[in-house]
């Protein structure tokens, strides 16, 4: 695995609290992601990680709380005093969504010409030059396709390029909704449950995708994944959340040993969904590594 | 002050008559998430069965006035009521899983061909009614300025609220009204658990016709006039008014249909009765731009 | 789908009683539709109203009603021959009886028809005809999956006529070029196909609002208010020109959506459509009230015609200028106006659907599309929400303040009588039945639901009732609109896909 040599603080989410009337969804969590890292987010049911994911990206306004991005080319963004859709535009963080969002009715091929349109916007001359068919534009347009194509190719969906999105098989759905962060050209990509639903071959090409992104791309990443054999192979930090409380962080290994995680997941408490699944993967995978 | 409550009483009047029609579109709203937007149109055919009715009654001699306006009231509520069985059936039906725009269309094209089978039937004139409840309380004599509080407004207020009372054990208690809020939850769901999806949507336009065909018989008596086109702003101030309370909620449906007679009465009385429909808007407006699921609505927090 | 010839497919039998059961609960229904309103009139006399009943008509109704669901279940049930031969009577009958009254109206032969409305009984005909053909249908097909395979056909047809727009499009503008030299094209055609022009580019300026940006907008009739009244006000006021009025007014027009923009950017789906129906009506009654400006009901009247460049279309121009038609030397005709008209309002919804095809493959186009889809990804993308609905209300206002001018042009008289909600409903109505986004869709919605009722003007009472009928029936038949397909607005194969898409 990369280490994490060339590593620098990426994303600072500093005592981040999320209140939703009388109900704390998250609650003074702070944590750290790094430059070509990928950090899981885990934890049972409803323990405040797509709220984390959803202040981060600007869908909520947190109510208290710092969060930080250090981007490499454009300096330091508060991402809680930005608008929702500057965050991808300007800070470069980009997401996916735990039940896929798509633009459905569209062709796979727009979808991924979207993700750019900020730079086709200016290209366009904001429609002026667009609508005047200047060279200008086509030749951004065809750069556009051409980072679409590079991404077709990396999730392998360049022969369904001029399909409606809707009209894909699940597993794609998915990579296409990766592929199409990924053309927002993010330095931070956050991806909410990406494994949810694959069958073990599709998750595998995912954990080559994400480390392929990782590497080659030399970005960072978040992951909130319920698939420990997803989690456990390509993390490089964990992060464990239980009831909007931070309870631990760490290396995989050291996530794997630590009692108060074995706690939440196992519990006292008999009402997460999924306990008996999580452990056994968490034992499953334990010798793997 | 003598003047004030004179416009209180004529907006509380006027609101009851748009919440009774405003809770038609909230309960259809509701339940399948679509503006019924023929639903004026029921209220008017309301108006005009009851004056057909007052007329034949007229004719039978039926004098005394109680009797007169029960039986107007029941059999408005019957006749009413089956054009919302058939405005469901025909417009919505074979398009619930279709794009919800089509419902608007077909709603849209109910509406005017409603209005204007109505005006075919019965002619475009204005049908006037001779006036059925006459007198009133008059208090507060200041100069030479009334408080008039006449015997109609007093039967409208408290017809409505006994309606309401009715609606509201007809929602809570019975089987109708436990299908109808299961429902509203969720369609597949309560398809599921074996509630009958079909029938309680129909029954939930039929509730809101009768109230509204009510609604159209209280209109007739209050202004003595009636035409095929009354539907369409009773039914657009209406609409405003359920989407003010917060549309799906039906006590909202009631406290905006009485802002908005409150609103157009005190405006008509104090700036320009000209613009009293602006200002109806406007606070419409103002609301969901502060409040964008109305005053009662649920505040919709966004899943992503 | 058919079966193969020869083999017989066994049909299950008839429950007589279920289906006398069925039929009989529709006769009792639009009996009690009917009983109210049908079986008594108000009639204005002297001093009050009078009720006349027309039993008779409620009675017939119920037993049209009995018989056609009766013929509906036969034919469902496969079971086409009596449906063939009662219709087929029934038809005879009442063609001849009808088409002998038009023959020989002294014979009084009304009185044997059923209802007391020719039309109605012209109608009741027709049914029986569409009954026969059904039943020849049936008879012929043996098919049960008709309208199971109805939406796929059409949606077939839809993408056909999509991808051939390239030969449609060049061909229909031909036609709608050369259409006022036709010897077909006197006064009356003119303005229908004028009338039928501006709905088409109203319907045009509307789709980009609706159809690509997805944002219900039920008060378009405002923007085309403001374009109307901003060239009636700019030229009767200043005495400008229509030419230098109409970029204004697409300004004025493009203003006022910003306007109607700003506070429904955060409203979705109903709450957008209740607040831009208010919108179009507090225009109306401003429009109506401000009497000083507006000279309210009254309208604004002698409002300049347009000139061709400058050239006006009259016979006899004030001295030491020239009109349009000596200047060109030609035989001064009152129809060069209108056929000048028709050419303005056909330039100006080429205008329109220029600008949108172009428009769609620009990302502005393509974010509103993105928008209609979900909010939410766009917003993750980095789309600002805002912007694109605002450029999306503004440019569909200011193509609708366009047809606006036209349409204050052409009337050369306006009032606020001209801009009720009916108006928006229509524009709206064209365009969710075309097929949302559909540029060929709208403008066939346009000429039917349009051209056709203008051909029916003489049954005057009948034809909203018709408009409103059909309007219904369409959605009910084909809720997508009638031609609906998206085309992509760039494909990486652009002869068609390596591997075959599964259509839903």
């Amino acid at each position: 695995m990369n280490g994490n040599g060339g590593a620098h603080g990426l994303i600072a989410v500093e005592h981040l609290t999320m209140r939703f009337g009388g109900l704390v969804a998250v609650d003074d969590v702070s944590f750290d992601g790094a430059d070509r890292q990928i950090t899981a987010i885990i934890g049972p049911n409803g323990a405040g990680k797509t709220t984390v994911f959803n202040c981060l990206t600007g869908f909520y306004k947190p109510t208290v709380g710092r969060l930080t991005l250090n981007h490499p080319e454009n300096g330091q963004f508060l991402l809680e005093r930005m608008e929702g859709y500057q965050i991808p535009a300007r800070a470069g963080i980009a997401r996916t969504f735990q039940n896929i969002r798509l633009f459905p009715a569209m062709s796979v091929l727009e979808n991924l010409v979207l993700a750019q349109h900020n730079v086709l916007m200016r290209a366009s001359g904001f429609s002026v030059a667009g609508l005047l068919g200047m060279r200008r534009y086509r030749e951004a347009e065809r750069q556009a396709v051409d980072l679409a194509k590079y991404w077709l190719d990396r999730t392998s969906l360049t022969e369904r390029a001029d399909w409606e999105a809707g009209n894909l098989p699940y597993g794609d759905q998915r990579r296409l909704e990766i592929a199409r962060a990924m053309c927002t050209k993010p330095v931070l990509l956050c991806l909410d449950e990406p494994a949810a639903g694959l069958n073990p071959k599709e998750s595998a090409e995912l954990n080559k995708l994400l480390l392929y992104v990782r590497d080659e791309h030399r970005i960072g990443l978040l992951l909130i994944e319920h698939d420990m054999s997803v989690v456990m192979e390509i993390s490089d930090r964990i992060i464990v959340l239980d009831y909007g409380r931070n309870i631990a962080a760490g290396t995989p290994d050291e996530i794997k040993n630590n009692p108060d995680v074995i706690r939440a997941y196992l519990g006292e408490t008999e009402d997460e969904e999924l306990p008996a699944t999580v452990a056994r993967d968490l034992q499953d995978s334990a010798p793997r590594s | 002050m003598a003047y004030f409550l004179q416009q209180l009483i004529n907006g509380l009047t006027l609101g009851m008559i748009y919440g009774l029609i405003a809770i038609g579109y909230t309960m259809v709203y509701g339940i399948i998430g679509m503006i019924n937007f023929a639903h004026g149109e029921i209220f008017m055919i309301g108006a005009f069965v009851s004056i057909i009715a007052f007329l034949l009654l007229g004719m039978l001699g039926i004098g005394w006035v109680p009797l007169a306006v029960l039986l107007v009231m029941i059999v408005t509520m019957l006749l009413t009521s089956v054009y919302g069985w058939a405005l469901e059936r025909v417009a919505y039906r074979p398009l619930r899983n279709s794009p919800r725009l089509a419902a608007l269309i077909t709603a849209i094209g109910m509406s005017i061909f409603l209005q204007n089978y109505v005006q075919l039937l019965q002619g475009a004139r204005v049908k006037p009614l001779q006036p059925v409840i006459s007198g009133g309380l008059r208090f507060m004599k200041q100069s030479d300025f009334v408080v008039s509080f006449s015997y109609l407004q007093i039967f409208i207020i408290i017809l409505t609220l006994c309606l309401m009372v009715v609606f509201t054990l007809l929602i809570n208690k019975t089987a109708f009204g436990r299908a109808q809020r299961a429902c509203q939850q969720d369609l597949g769901m309560a398809a599921l658990i074996g509630i009958n999806v079909d029938r309680t949507i129909s029954l939930t336009f039929v509730t809101g016709a009768a109230l509204a065909s009510v609604a159209g018989l209280m209109f007739l008596m209050n202004y003595g006039v009636i035409d095929f086109y009354i539907g369409f702003l009773a039914g657009i101030k209406a609409f405003t008014a359920a989407v003010l309370g917060g549309i799906g909620s039906l006590p909202g449906a009631m406290l905006g249909g009485l802002l908005i007679g409150l609103i157009e009465a005190f405006w008509s009385a104090y700036f320009t009765v000209e613009y009293k429909d602006v200002a109806a808007f406007s606070i419409l407006v103002l609301v969901l731009i502060f409040r964008p699921t109305g005053l009662l609505g649920k505040p919709d927090i966004e899943k992503v | 789908m058919a079966p193969p010839s020869g083999t017989t497919t066994i049909l299950p039998p008839l429950d007589r009683r279920a289906v006398l059961k069925e039929s009989a609960y529709i006769a009792i229904f639009v009996f009690a539709l009917a009983f109210g309103l049908v079986g008594f009139k108000t009639e204005d006399v002297p001093g009050g109203l009078e009720i006349v009943t027309r039993f008779g008509q409620v009675f017939v109704a119920a037993l049209v009603a009995f018989v056609g669901r009766l013929g509906m279940i036969l034919l469902r049930e496969q079971r086409p021959v009596p449906v063939l031969w009662g219709s087929a009577a029934f038809a005879a009958v009442m063609l001849a009886l009808l088409i002998g009254n038009l023959a020989a109206p002294a014979a009084d032969l009304t009185r044997y028809l059923p209802f007391g409305s020719v039309v109605i009984n012209w109608l009741v005909t027709l049914l029986a005809v569409v009954f026969f053909g059904r039943a020849v249908w049936v008879l012929r097909h043996r098919s049960r999956a008709v309208t199971a395979g109805r939406e796929a056909v059409m949606d077939r047809v839809a993408a056909r006529v999509q991808r051939s727009a390239r030969v449609i499009g060049p061909l229909l503008l031909g036609i709608a070029i050369v259409f006022p030299f036709l010897p077909v094209a006197d006064r009356w055609l003119l303005d229908i196909a004028i009338l039928v022009a501006t709905y088409i580019m109203l319907g045009w300026g509307l789709n980009i609002v609706v159809g690509l940006a997805g944002l219900l907008d039920l008060g378009y009739v405002a923007f085309y208010a403001v374009g109307a009244y901003s060239y009636a006000l700019l030229a009767t006021y200043f005495d400008l020109g229509f030419w230098v009025c109409l970029p204004f007014a697409g300004i004025m027009a493009a203003f006022a959506g910003i306007l109607l923009g700003f506070p429904v950017l955060r409203l979705r789906g109903d709450y957008l459509a209740i607040v831009t129906l208010g919108f179009g009506e507090m225009i109306r009654v401003i429009l109506l009230n401000w009497y000083k400006f507006t000279k309210g009901p009254d309208g604004i009247s002698g409002i300049p015609r347009p000139s061709f460049f400058g050239l006006p279309f009259t016979r006899n121009p004030p001295d030491g200028s020239e009109s349009f038609h000596s200047f060109f030397g030609l035989e001064y005709s009152p129809l060069d106006r209108i056929i000048f008209l028709y050419y303005l309002i056909i330039a100006l919804a080429l205008v329109t659907n220029f600008f949108t095809l172009r428009i769609r493959k620009l990302p502005v186009g393509r974010a509103w599309e993105a928008l209609r889809e979900d909010e939410t990804a766009c917003r993750s993308i980095g789309i600002n929400p805002r912007n694109t609905k605002l450029t999306a209300f503004a440019i569909g206002a200011m193509f609708g303040g366009f047809g606006g001018s036209f349409f204050a042009t052409r009337q050369g008289f306006i009032s606020p009588e001209s801009f009720t909600f009916i108006e928006s409903a229509i524009i709206l109505a064209v365009v969710v039945l075309g097929g949302m986004g559909s540029q060929i869709g709208v403008a066939f919605a346009a000429v039917i639901l349009i051209g056709l009722p203008e051909f029916f003007r003489e049954l005057q009472q009948y034809r909203m009732l018709a408009f409103g009928a059909a309007m219904v029936m369409i959605m009910v038949w084909r809720p997508r609109g009638l031609l609906a397909h998206r085309e992509p607005t760039i494909r990486l194969f652009p002869q068609g896909p390596p591997v075959k898409e599964p259509k839903t």
